[in-house]
């Protein structure tokens, strides 16, 4: 029996790209198979929930949770991993904030299923909706539950680090890896519980190479209507809205860098409270009009606000769902 | 008789303007709703949107602004800021579900305490209209659940 | 001796998401029927509407984090057509590049690290060598190596041309924002060469190694795993396989061109079925109608993977790929091949492909020109975009307001395509392996060979040790009591 630590990583309802950034560390995936024991991760190896149970409490040193809590199971596992694990990581957009199916929260979840059950192609004639418990000729099938709304993993089990992006970009994701591994040597302290890390306490912006002026927007415009743009100067100045100053930095700027507007998936910068609400703030002060019948029209140029400034993050913003979602559920 | 539905708004309002008109308001004995709680800022450009959002999904059925008249901002023209980041809110909110009419943005002078008090007057009326908010308080407490050993 | 009335199969690993399946025995312990269940939903086509949809190609990116190059191309595709603007030729060049890019990766390790251990070790080897690493042993230790130089190269392509290497950036309707460097392009072009040659590499040790096995060949000709379906796949204008763009072809279980369809006419020839025990729908063809999970010119399943492809196409556009095509068939005995595990050639076959186009592509005179968006000037619409991701036909269909924001979206997505097609397979490998209520050690890597065949959307680890699809079977007597537990890769 090995007497390496015990890591664990798993996917709640994610996208298994946060599984595929952290392959894409490479040589280095080696480091951590020389450091740890991997005694759960369901994409990569041999164990099941019935392994994980068997487990003593607190016996696997670090887990590494993804994906979001959208039905019951997702909830179960994350509250299993909680009791099995010493450091719980939300690893990842999903597990932080909710990331983009976090959208789903705009609507309530009966018409997630009701649309995806009657598309245009969709043969359904009779009405039928998947089933959490339903007969069938030769037994008892069961289904999971959605929940009434998405919601991340630090609100449903204590979290001890976030680690932010969609998906965390992988020279964080090493990095990370080393710290650890320098913690088990006894070379380096853990940050305090609560931390965000493998990620910058700046913008975006900081990161960006772009020339950044003083703004003073007469128009916003949509990326396809002016597109490409000068490469030298910032996203924001030229119309198009840059999530940039309100999105914490880490990533590098990678999407400025190849003239793509910044959408915000790695979350609040350091000591924001909403997202959203910093991003409001940031656009408005940048327009450049005085009588509100202008600033109307120049704010036209941004047709969907709330899913500009909350892309990434509905789920764990200040209000988190909107009427829609929570009047038609209850909560 | 069922009790009338009693609006909570929290009101954000200006020190050099508006809060003073408020203050005139009171020193001339002109009444007006006690529906609004005012929070007083140095400038209506301090207005950061989190506050609306923090008023609203902590139980407030309504926030009202109130600032300087255009080109009379103590501070030159942050109120022109207010405005902006208003119009911008009130847009994002309205995609959450928040009518529109449940926040508003009002100039009033230091001299208008009387159209002050009409204006709040009138405000919550209008959200005494559109009902009570009830935003949720999200329950987020960690609960331990049975069906963890339904797992394996 | 008990009778055994349910097999529970949970949760299915190596599959993008969660699955499980549920097997239940007659009064004689044979299979009276098996469900593969799909347990999540999120919800995308709902909550895409009210977006706009130049954001699609970055939403929809987030169905899938393993294959998001193929909805980032699809919804650049759809957005086009929504707002009927042809992008420049460098700019369809440079997502098409991008493309090659992925597929070369995604290929690669699916091969290598799921696939390649029950081929490359074949069927007998004990259980144990049955990963990558006896694959390693096999072939060599340079492998593994390569392997990982061929995830980065892909890799390296996708984020220079979409700025990351999961969830690019750069695809926009009209266009792309990227303009690519001569220094880039040198890169590009040299990191293709390689992939050719390690694309070449493969096949043959495909060749000799597994075709050169006459138990494997057996296998793989063997009826357990056939099944005579419809067959899809996006030809050129010569019917020669194209994962970017072209029509939509559909063959029937005799090899005989049934349909070819553009984009914009799917919804005329697809449908989709629903069961009320999974999350997931079932494609089938409109136009022959939905029978049930059975096989034949009269039930609309059709499937949509690398056999499908190449199966419903004429040919490949690229010289290697071509030849290793025509040697495909004839080794197989002819067209249509319905033997589901010779897929794990065909993708191979494609692999070259893939690496062949990436270099033309990467030499073409105009992929470094800055001409590479085109402003759209009409009105959006609605659009439908077509690719083939590496597990089948992806689509994605968007109908916009004026303001070019959504009020419907559409999916049908690669691995759904062949979900009838897994639901069938599962079930045949289980009837012929459970008989008199007894599960066999055999059942279990079987089963796990008619679902992972598809590649279900997950098939990636490098180093570490997958193949070892965790199984456990627990089989109750008709008390409910548990009278047999095996399990497979569980200590």
């Amino acid at each position: 029996m090995s007497n390496k630590p015990k890591f664990a990583m798993y996917w709640a309802a994610s996208c298994g790209g946060c599984e595929i950034a952290v392959l894409n560390i490479h040589e280095k995936i080696l480091d951590v198979d020389a450091n740890f024991d991997v005694v759960f991760w369901p994409v990569a190896m041999d164990a099941k929930y019935k392994d994980v149970e068997e487990m003593e409490d607190k016996s696997i040193l670090l887990t590494l949770f993804n994906g979001s809590m959208r039905n019951d199971e997702n909830e179960k596992i994350a509250h299993l991993m909680r009791r099995k694990s010493q450091i719980l990581v939300s690893f990842g957009s999903c597990a932080t904030e909710g990331c983009v199916p976090g959208l789903a929260n705009l609507f309530p979840v009966n018409e997630i299923m009701d649309v995806a059950f009657h598309t245009v192609t969709t043969d359904n004639p009779n009405n039928i909706l998947p089933q959490t418990s339903f007969e069938v000729p030769e037994g008892t099938l069961h289904l999971p539950t959605m929940n009434s709304r998405v919601k991340t993993l630090a609100q449903v089990v204590d979290v001890d680090y976030y680690m932010p992006g969609c998906p965390p970009e992988s020279h964080q994701i090493a990095a990370v890896v080393d710290l650890v591994i320098q913690v088990l040597q006894g070379k380096a302290q853990l940050p305090p519980k609560g931390s965000v890390i493998g990620a910058g306490n700046s913008t975006v912006c900081d990161e960006c190479p772009r020339a950044r002026n003083v703004k003073m927007i007469k128009a916003f415009h949509r990326i396809q209507e002016v597109a490409p743009l000068d490469p030298t100067l910032c996203i924001l100045e030229q119309g198009v809205p840059c999530n940039g100053p309100a999105t914490r930095s880490g990533c590098n700027a990678r999407c400025p860098r190849v003239g793509a507007q910044c959408i915000g998936c790695y979350g609040p910068a350091e000591g924001v409270l909403d997202y959203g609400a910093r991003l409001v703030t940031a656009f408005a002060s940048v327009v450049d009009a005085k009588e509100p019948a202008e600033i109307e029209s120049i704010l036209d140029g941004i047709p969907d606000p709330t899913g500009q400034f909350y892309r990434f993050n509905l789920a764990d913003s200040l209000m988190r769902a909107s009427t829609s979602n929570w009047k038609k559920n209850g909560h | 008789m069922s009790e009338q539905f009693e609006p909570v708004i929290v009101g954000f309002t200006c020190n050099w303007c508006s809060y003073r008109a408020a203050d005139t308001a009171g020193t001339a004995r002109v009444k007006y709703a006690p529906n609004v709680r005012l929070i007083r800022l140095m400038c209506s450009g301090r207005l950061d949107p989190t506050f609306v959002m923090k008023a609203l999904a902590g139980g407030a059925d309504g926030v009202l602004i109130t600032g300087c008249h255009p080109g009379d901002c103590h501070y030159i023209e942050q109120n022109y800021k207010a405005l902006r980041r208003f119009l911008l809110l009130r847009r994002t909110l309205a995609g959450l579900g928040v009518e529109p009419g449940r926040i508003k943005l009002i100039w009033a002078s230091a001299a208008e305490g009387l159209k002050l008090a009409h204006e709040i007057n009138q405000f919550v009326e209008e959200v005494r209209a559109l009902g009570p908010l009830n935003w949720p308080k999200w329950n987020d407490q960690p609960a331990e659940i049975d069906a963890v050993k339904e797992v394996a | 001796m008990a009778t055994t009335n349910r097999i529970t199969i949970d949760p299915i690993t190596r599959l993008e998401g969660h699955g499980k399946i549920d097997i239940f025995l007659d009064g004689n312990g044979d299979v009276a029927n098996s469900y593969f269940q799909i347990p999540e939903l999120r919800g995308f086509e709902r909550f895409c509407v009210g977006r706009p949809v130049e954001e699609m190609p970055l939403l929809t990116n987030r169905i899938c984090g393993v294959c998001p190059e193929a909805h980032h191309m699809a919804a650049a595709k759809a957005a086009d057509a929504a707002y009927h603007v042809d992008p420049p030729r460098t700019a369809k060049m440079l997502r098409e590049l991008l493309y090659m890019g992925f597929y070369a990766t995604d290929h690669t390790t699916h091969f290598y690290a799921l696939a390649g251990p029950d081929f490359i070790m074949g069927p007998d080897a004990p259980v144990a060598e049955r990963n990558i690493l006896g694959v390693i042993h096999k072939v060599g230790l340079e492998i593994g190596g390569k392997v990982i130089q061929m995830r980065k190269y892909g890799h390296t392509v996708v984020e220079m041309i979409g700025g990351r290497k999961v969830h690019p950036a750069t695809a926009i309707p009209g266009g792309i924002t990227k303009i690519l460097s001569e220094e880039e392009r040198k890169q590009i072009e040299e990191m293709g060469h390689w992939a050719i040659d390690f694309a070449q590499f493969t096949l043959q040790a495909f060749k000799d190694i597994v075709l050169s096995n006459k138990t494997y060949l057996d296998l793989i000709l063997g009826d357990i795993y056939t099944h005579h379906t419809y067959y899809m796949g996006l030809v050129d204008a010569n019917n020669k396989v194209n994962f970017y763009d072209g029509k939509v072809r559909v063959v029937d279980p005799d090899g005989k061109e049934f349909v070819k369809y553009e984009p914009k006419d799917y919804a005329k020839h697809i449908a989709e079925h629903v069961e009320p025990w999974t999350y997931l729908k079932f494609p089938y063809l409109k136009n022959v109608g939905w029978k049930g999970f059975v096989d034949g010119k009269d039930s609309g399943v059709y499937m949509a993977t690398p056999l499908s492809r190449l199966n419903a196409s004429d040919g490949m556009a690229t010289p290697r790929a071509q030849a290793a095509y025509e040697e495909f068939y004839a080794t197989l005995g002819g067209k249509p091949v319905h033997q589901r595990l010779a897929t794990h050639w065909a993708r191979l076959i494609e692999l070259l492909y893939a690496a062949e186009h990436w270099v033309e592509l990467a030499t073409d005179p105009e992929i470094t020109s800055p001409h590479v968006h085109t402003v759209p000037t009409e009105k959006p619409t609605e659009g439908v975009g077509i690719v083939e991701a590496p597990r089948g036909t992806l689509t994605h269909h968007y109908t916009t307001d004026e303001r070019g924001l959504l009020t419907k979206v559409n999916l049908i997505v690669g691995t759904t395509n062949n979900y009838a097609p897994i639901q069938m397979s599962t079930n045949k490998a289980a009837r012929h392996l459970i008989k008199g209520g007894k599960a066999t050690e055999g059942l279990l890597n079987m089963v796990e060979m008619a679902f992972r065949v598809y590649d279900p959307c997950f098939g990636c680890a490098t180093h570490s040790l997958p193949g070892q699809m965790p199984l456990e079977v627990t089989i109750h007597n008709q008390d409910g009591e548990v009278t047999e537990v095996i399990k497979q890769f569980i200590d």
